[in-house]
């Protein structure tokens, strides 16, 4: 299983990710970094780190459970409903600019149902999407603002970013047969 | 998707599909429920207290018995789970026109419910329509058998407080021998390994309750002597005919929880009581509103409970009711 | 019209005959009972191997529902049921709708009986007017219309008095006084042993104490009358002490036990299916003391008779909640199987006593013919095959109901033939 990305590469392209937001925000003023769970929560902090350093002003951070919005979670086959964790937004996203973080942009419903989600706290001025990479195949028109790695992939094939955080670890690794 | 494998890991499950009691959970069944909950809480501290969860699905709340305050608990979980909801309550159903349970349930069913949240005065009644029914029945309180998501609920602000189940000293103290609640919270806390001990009059002790895993007694200061949590029960003016107390009067002065007697238990126990409460009849007001007590706190955790478990059944009936996978 | 039993071991208790024999019937009686008998001209049956010919058993305890609950069971399904099971006889209980209390009905029963044509039906009639326990039935008439007892079953003779005069006034016809010992204050509205299952449930209890304090009154008042007095469905340790002492003591006082109260427990309501109305009869089913003192006393002579309290339900009526649900199971059909399974074939009890408690007693009981295989006396006759492997079936019952917790039961024992008055009315050979 082929590593697509390493530490170091990660962590420059969320350095680069976090010079891109302060390029195209003109500075942090009325921003907040919201990860979705799970592996979006670790990412976004680390942009939180990284904006602090480049800037020195704190982003506030949240964490989105989006498994209540989930499209798919009354069509299972048999198995377990998707455990629900907490939702932790300290902050009112009202007319705050949102940079809605996940791990991996795939078929685009996730960010539908996390889109749903946020949606219900209040009304943001505006949402942009981070993602660390985009592996393709759409389903629903949505495209990413900021994207750490574009990374072609089959259908068949699938795309695991393990972090330091959760995982031990911080790499990309593409599994399957292309 | 990268997360899916990790969910797929984390995840546990109910293996029932209905929720007849506690009886039959496991601890990681009820630890889950409890987890769950804690999501369900945060959405109900939100401005628009509603996700989309159960669009879509319909729950028919059944109750055959009156009460307001499980009911109003079932609907709004059910409410903020985006699900349809239909109360039913008996004085206004075919009941009282002398049809079954069954055949008004098979009624009900026909057209399509996705679940049955019934309260019913005869012990086993939600058992008859599981074995019966399409729906996934939620049992909302079974005659004097069990009242499992009040054990929940009562498990969720218990760990709140505590950190913890296991290990507690819980005394339980009023007219055991009719109470559902008491059932599934002696289940429950043993299950989840807390020390339970039972107290009431000798006439309102349930007969071999020396089977139920609890310490019974009849002195309410030993009960509490020590005690992290201290929940008491309704005890029903209705006792009086069955020859069971003599007057609410001396039931208050040999069993009521006062100031005094709760000062037996340790500093930061809390007071709880299922309601709907009789003050002065066994709780003292002074206790009732007194700082130890959370029994408004029951109340509100009670729908993010009940949310829980719809959304962990909901998904289980999938399984069965649609024959997918 | 001749008939052989041919071969086999005869056990006939009242005759201490145990042996292998040949059986004659003759016109509806015993002709002879002998070594290597003759055909002569006579239908030969013959007994298989390892097979028993016994005197017709008799079931002193049914409720065959007719006249007014037809829908549960009649006295042509019900006595089917009788002979399938291997019961020549049948005593039916007065609680039917109207309640047997005035020998119209008696008469009307007998008709019924009559005209089925299976097993004999032994009416008994109701102590009092509609069983209401206010105002003495006409027992004398009674009695001549057919009633071979009086009780007021359902519910006890209501008081002290009604029983005692009840008692005095059976004793005088000669017949027995049967009680369906209850005492309705501490019974309430309990549907289950109170220990630790129903409270588990949550159902309301009813203490084996309900039942032994009226067993106790009612050995009282037999020997202050003088009379019979026989304890109906008996089911708690208790009231078996309370008839132990009674006997000890010379009273005459007989009891019966019914299956399923040497059979179950309580804790079957805890079981697979839980809150089986087929599991819910009354009295309950009580704990395993209570269940172990039942055997005890049918292996020690103390138990007179076991008796089915075959009361058949209709499905609708039992598929309801359980406090709401009737009371009563059916039994004519498992009786013996699980006499065979639970008390022969685990040595509690020779398959002498099985007839005893089956056959002898419950005819001396009622004081009725039969028990017997003498020479002269009707050709009762029941053959059981004890080896036999059967599972019960609820849905394949001779009765119209099937409410009984038995279905899918294996079980070891059965009944191979039938014979009534010399007619073979149940053959499964």
């Amino acid at each position: 299983m082929p590593q697509v990305m390493d530490a170091d590469r990660m962590s420059r392209a969320l350095t680069r990710i976090a010079h891109e937001i302060l390029e195209r925000n003109c500075g942090l003023d009325e921003l907040a970094l919201v990860g979705i769970r799970t592996r979006g929560v670790p990412l976004a902090r680390r942009l939180a780190r990284a904006l602090r350093e480049i800037n020195g002003d704190d982003v506030p951070t949240g964490a989105l459970d989006i498994t209540l919005y989930r499209d798919d979670l009354m069509r299972h086959a048999v198995g377990p409903q998707p455990v629900v964790r907490r939702t932790e937004i300290a902050f009112s996203i009202d007319d705050r600019k949102i940079l809605l973080v996940d791990d991996v942009l795939y078929t685009g419903r996730t960010i539908r149902a996390a889109l749903d989600a946020l949606i219900d706290f209040g009304r943001p001025r505006g949402i942009q999407l981070v993602v660390l990479v985009d592996r393709g195949h759409r389903e629903l028109p949505i495209k990413a603002d900021y994207v750490g790695k574009n990374l072609p992939t089959s259908l068949s094939q699938s795309v695991q970013v393990r972090l330091q955080e959760i995982d031990g670890v911080d790499e990309v690794v593409i599994e399957g047969e292309p | 998707m990268t997360t899916q494998a990790t969910e797929a890991a984390a995840a546990a499950t109910l293996t029932s599909r209905h929720l007849l009691g506690i009886a039959g959970m496991t601890a990681d069944e009820i630890g889950l429920v409890l987890d769950t909950a804690i999501a369900m809480k945060e959405i109900g501290g939100r401005a628009i207290k509603k996700v989309p969860t159960l669009r879509g699905r319909t729950i028919v709340n059944l109750f055959f018995e009156p009460s307001t305050r499980t009911r109003t608990s079932f609907e709004i979980a059910e409410k903020r789970l985006s699900a349809d909801t239909l109360s039913i309550a008996a004085a206004t159903s075919s009941v009282t026109k002398g049809e079954s349970l069954l055949d008004t349930v098979r009624n009900i069913e026909a057209m399509s419910p996705d679940m049955i949240v019934m309260r019913h005065a005869s012990s086993g009644a939600p058992h008859l329509l599981a074995r019966t029914c399409r729906s996934a029945i939620v049992n909302a309180g079974d005659g004097m058998h069990e009242h499992p998501t009040q054990a929940l609920l009562d498990a969720f602000t218990i760990r709140e407080h505590k950190g913890r189940l296991a290990g507690l000293k819980v005394a339980i103290i009023g007219d055991l021998l009719h109470s559902r609640v008491l059932r599934s919270n002696v289940i429950l806390l043993n299950t989840m390994g807390a020390e339970v001990w039972a107290c009431g009059p000798s006439t309102l002790m349930p007969p071999g309750i020396g089977g139920f895993g609890v310490r019974a007694t009849t002195s309410v200061d030993e009960a509490v002597e020590g005690a992290d949590v201290v929940m008491m029960l309704r005890i029903q003016h209705e006792r009086m005919h069955g020859h069971f107390i003599p007057s609410v009067r001396e039931y208050f002065t040999l069993f009521g929880l006062t100031p005094e007697r709760a000062r037996r238990a340790r500093s930061d126990v809390i007071i709880m009581h299922p309601g709907p409460m009789n003050r002065g009849v066994e709780i003292d007001s002074e206790v009732a509103d007194g700082p130890y007590s959370v029994i408004l706190e029951q109340v509100s955790n009670g729908v993010a409970v009940r949310m829980a478990v719809l959304y962990l059944l909901a998904g289980r009936d999938i399984d069965v009711e649609r024959g997918e996978g | 019209m001749k008939l052989l039993l041919k071969g086999g071991r005869v056990v006939d208790p009242a005759n201490a005959r145990d042996g292998a024999f040949d059986v004659l019937i003759e016109d509806g009686r015993i002709a002879r009972v002998g070594k290597d008998l003759p055909a002569d001209g006579a239908e030969v049956f013959e007994i298989r191997p390892g097979w028993i010919v016994a005197p017709g058993l008799i079931d002193i305890h049914v409720h065959l529902r007719e006249p007014g609950q037809e829908h549960k069971e009649t006295v042509l399904t019900g006595t089917e049921a009788a002979v399938a099971g291997g019961f020549a006889a049948v005593a039916c209980m007065p609680n039917t709708e109207p309640v047997n209390d005035h020998a119209g009905i008696t008469q009307f029963i007998l008709k019924k009986a009559a005209e089925a044509a299976r097993a004999r039906v032994y009416p008994i009639g109701a102590v009092s007017i509609g069983s209401k326990g206010e105002q003495l039935a006409e027992l004398g008439e009674q009695k001549t219309a057919g009633c071979v007892a009086f009780t007021d079953d359902g519910k006890p003779v209501a008081t002290a008095l009604l029983m005692r005069r009840a008692l005095e006034y059976a004793g005088m016809l000669g017949v027995p006084v049967i009680d369906h010992c209850e005492d309705p204050s501490l019974k309430g509205d309990g549907v289950a042993h109170e220990g630790y299952y129903s409270s588990y449930l949550g159902l309301r209890g009813i203490p084996g104490a309900a039942e032994s304090i009226m067993v106790e009154r009612d050995v009282s008042l037999a020997e202050l009358a003088g009379a019979h007095v026989h304890i109906a469905h008996m089911s708690a340790r208790e009231s078996l002490r309370a008839v132990r002492a009674g006997k000890a003591r010379g009273v005459r006082v007989t009891c019966e036990v019914a299956p399923h109260h040497f059979t179950l427990t309580d804790e079957a309501l805890d079981g697979a299916v839980k809150y089986d109305t087929n599991l819910k009869m009354n009295p309950p089913l009580r704990s395993a003391a209570d269940r172990d003192a039942m055997i005890e006393g049918i292996a020690d002579g103390t138990v007179d008779a076991i008796a089915t309290d075959h009361a058949p339900h209709h499905p609708d009526e039992k598929m309801l909640e359980f406090d709401r649900a009737p009371f009563g199971i059916v039994g004519l059909e498992t009786a013996v199987p699980l006499v065979f399974d639970r008390l022969v074939h685990t040595g509690r009890i020779t398959i002498g006593r099985m007839i005893e408690l089956l056959s002898v007693n419950p005819a001396r009981v009622i004081n009725v013919p039969g028990g017997t295989l003498a020479e002269g006396s009707p050709a009762d006759v029941t053959v059981l095959a004890p080896d036999r492997e059967m599972i019960v079936s609820a849905e394949s019952l001779k009765s119209r109901s099937r409410n009984m917790p038995f279905d899918g039961w294996r079980l070891r024992g059965g009944v191979a033939a039938t014979i009534v008055g010399g007619r073979m009315v149940y053959k499964n050979a």
